[in-house]
C-alpha cells in the first residue's frame, strides 16, 4: 500500500453543474433528460447533446448500475491510498460515470466485469462524491 | 487522387534525448536548427510557423529564437497528436499560397520539468469535477479505463497486451537511442510491478526529454533541395470526447476512426496500401485500437494480429519500428517522433529499417481519447 502526499482534488461546481453537486449533498444522483429525444445524459449541461433542444429536465437517477470497465490504481493521486478502483460504471438509465468501487477488495477476482454496484456517498471537502458499492440486491 | 503537393524536406530529432539538460523551449529550437541543416534552409528562409504546448504564444517564441519572420502559425494544441494537425494544417497553407515554407517544432522537457510545467485540469472543468476527485493520476489510469472491456468483448487477457510490448521490444533492440532496449518475454511483462491494473510497467511508457522538428514546403521547391521529399499523401484529423470516461465506446475511438477514415480518403489508399505504421503508444493497449480503428484488421481481431506476428520484425505490417513510446521515448506528446521514424523508414534510413516502404502511416492520439490524427506519407506522389 502507498498513500500519496498532498491534498485530494475536489470539484468545483459551475452553474451548469450546481444542481448535480447540490443533489449529492441530499444523497441523490441527478441526471438530466431531454423531452424532445428522451434520452438521459452525463456529465451535466443546459441543453441536450444529442439533439441541442433546451427542453430539459433534471431528474433523480435510480443509483443503480453495472461494473463497465475499471483499472486498478497502484500509484496513487495526491490524499489517496493505493491500490483503489477507478471504475466506470453504466447507470440504469444509460449514462456512464467515472467514480471509486468501495465496499469490495481491490483485486480482478473481486471485480467481474457487469457487477451490479449501487450509490453511496462520500465526503471530500465541501462536495459528496457519488461513489459506488457491490449491489446489496 | 490529384498529386502530393507538398513533402517533408527536412526533419531531425534532437541531440539528446532521455535527461537533458535544456528547457523545452532549448530543445524545440535544437531540433529545429537540425531539421534546417537537414535541408539546407536557413531560418530566413521558413514563413510559416507551427508548434505546441503549454505557452499559448509558442511558434513566436519558437520564431523568436531563431530569428524568423513568419506570416502563417499555427499554435493548435490537441495533445500528442498536435504535430500531425499542423502538418495537416501546413499542406492545406501551402496549397492555398499563405506560406511557402513551414517548420513544426517540437521541444519537451517531459522528464526533468525544465522550463515547462505539466498540464493539471482545472477543479472546475469536467475533468476536474467529474474525474480527477476519484484519483486520476494521468494517462496512465485513463487512456486506460476501457481496456478491461475492450480485452473481455474480444476473449482476450492481458497477455494480448504483453504481446504488444515484447514485439516493440525486439524493435527498440535495434534501435541504440532507445531507453529500454533489453529483451523481455511475456512473462517477464506481466510480472513487473503493476503501474494500473491491467497495465504493468513496461506497458507504460518511459518518459524523456526530447525534441523533433520538420521543414514542409511545395513538392516544386522540393526538387530542388537535398533530401529525397517525403510526400504527404492524405491527412485526417477528429475530435472525441470531451473525458475519456464519457467515450461512447471505451473499446474504439470515434477520433482514431474519423481520422483514420479521412487520411485514407484523402490519400486514395486503404490499409492494404500501408509498408509501416507508426501508432502512437502511451499505453499498450493504444495500437491494438488503432489497429481496429484504422481498418488494419477488423474489430476484434487486433489482439491474433499482434499475436500472430503481422506487427514484429518480419510481419506483414511493421509497427512502431523505433521502438514507439513505450521503450523509445516520449516527452509528453508523442506525434513528433512517431512522424520522425515515418519519414526515416520513407527515406530509407531508420535504424530498423523496413524493406521498400513507399506508404507509411502514423497515427497519433491527443490528450485523453480527445483528439486524434493521422498522416500517410510516401516516397512518390
Amino acid at each position: 500500500m502507498t498513500t500519496s502526499p498532498g491534498t485530494r482534488p475536489e470539484p468545483r461546481p459551475t452553474p451548469e453543474t450546481a444542481h448535480f453537486w447540490e443533489g449529492t449533498a441530499r444523497g441523490e444522483l441527478r441526471l438530466q433528460r431531454c423531452r424532445s429525444c428522451t434520452r438521459p445524459y452525463f456529465p451535466p449541461q443546459p441543453f441536450c447533446p444529442r439533439c441541442a433542444s433546451d427542453d430539459v429536465e433534471v431528474f433523480r437517477a435510480s443509483g443503480t448500475g453495472t461494473l463497465h470497465s475499471y483499472v486498478i490504481n497502484h500509484r496513487p493521486a495526491p490524499g489517496f491510498r493505493s491500490p483503489y478502483v477507478l471504475a466506470v460504471v453504466e447507470l440504469a438509465e444509460g449514462p456512464r460515470l467515472l467514480t471509486n468501487l468501495m465496499g469490495v477488495e481491490p483485486v480482478p477476482e473481486q471485480l467481474p466485469l457487469d457487477l451490479p454496484v449501487e450509490v453511496t456517498f462520500e465526503t471530500v471537502g465541501d462536495a459528496a462524491l457519488p461513489v459506488f458499492r457491490p449491489s446489496a440486491r | 487522387m490529384t498529386p502530393a503537393a507538398v513533402a517533408i524536406v527536412g526533419a531531425a530529432e534532437t541531440a539528446e534525448i532521455g535527461t537533458v539538460d535544456a528547457s523545452s523551449l532549448a530543445l524545440a529550437t535544437d531540433a529545429a536548427r537540425r531539421a534546417l541543416d537537414d535541408c539546407g534552409l536557413a531560418p530566413a528562409d521558413v514563413d510559416g510557423v507551427a508548434s505546441a504546448g503549454l505557452h499559448p504564444y509558442l511558434p513566436s517564441l519558437v520564431a523568436h529564437a531563431l530569428g524568423i519572420e513568419a506570416r502563417w502559425l499555427d499554435a493548435t494544441m490537441v495533445g500528442g497528436c498536435s504535430n500531425l494537425v499542423h502538418l495537416r494544417h501546413a499542406v492545406a497553407a501551402i496549397t492555398c499560397g499563405q506560406c511557402e515554407v513551414v517548420l513544426v517544432a517540437h521541444g519537451e522537457s517531459g522528464r526533468s520539468s525544465i522550463g515547462g510545467a505539466l498540464f493539471r485540469p482545472p477543479p472546475d472543468g469536467w475533468q476536474g469535477q467529474f474525474e480527477l476527485p476519484y484519483g486520476t493520476a494521468g494517462p496512465m489510469t485513463l487512456l486506460t479505463l476501457g481496456t478491461l472491456r475492450f480485452l473481455r468483448d474480444r476473449g482476450l487477457d492481458r497477455s494480448t497486451l504483453a504481446q504488444v510490448v515484447v514485439a516493440q521490444r525486439d524493435w527498440a533492440a535495434r534501435n541504440p537511442r532507445a531507453l529500454r532496449r533489453d529483451p523481455i518475454t511475456l512473462g517477464e511483462v506481466l510480472e513487473a510491478p503493476l503501474v494500473a491494473y491491467p497495465f504493468t510497467r513496461p506497458m507504460c511508457c518511459v518518459m524523456t526529454d526530447a525534441g523533433g522538428a520538420i521543414v514542409v514546403t511545395s513538392a516544386e521547391r522540393a526538387r530542388d533541395l537535398p533530401r529525397p521529399p517525403v510526400h504527404v499523401l492524405g491527412a485526417g484529423e477528429a475530435n472525441g470526447a470531451a473525458i475519456a470516461s464519457q467515450m461512447p465506446d471505451l473499446t474504439s475511438s470515434d477520433a482514431f476512426r474519423r481520422a483514420g477514415a479521412d487520411a485514407f480518403a484523402s490519400a486514395g489508399l486503404t490499409p492494404a496500401d500501408v509498408d509501416h505504421a507508426m501508432l502512437y503508444d502511451a499505453a499498450a493497449i493504444l495500437p491494438l485500437m488503432a489497429l481496429e480503428d484504422l481498418g488494419f484488421v477488423a474489430r476484434g481481431d487486433a489482439g491474433a494480429f499482434v499475436a500472430d506476428g503481422h506487427t514484429a520484425i518480419g510481419g506483414s505490417l511493421p509497427v512502431n519500428t523505433n521502438g514507439g513510446g513505450l521503450n523509445y521515448t516520449h516527452s509528453g506528446m508523442y506525434g513528433m517522433y512517431a512522424l520522425q521514424e515515418s519519414i526515416r523508414q520513407v527515406r530509407g534510413e531508420a535504424s530498423a529499417q523496413v524493406d521498400d516502404v513507399d506508404v507509411a502511416l502514423t497515427h497519433a492520439i491527443g490528450g485523453m481519447f480527445q483528439a486524434a490524427a493521422t498522416v500517410i506519407l510516401g516516397s512518390s506522389t
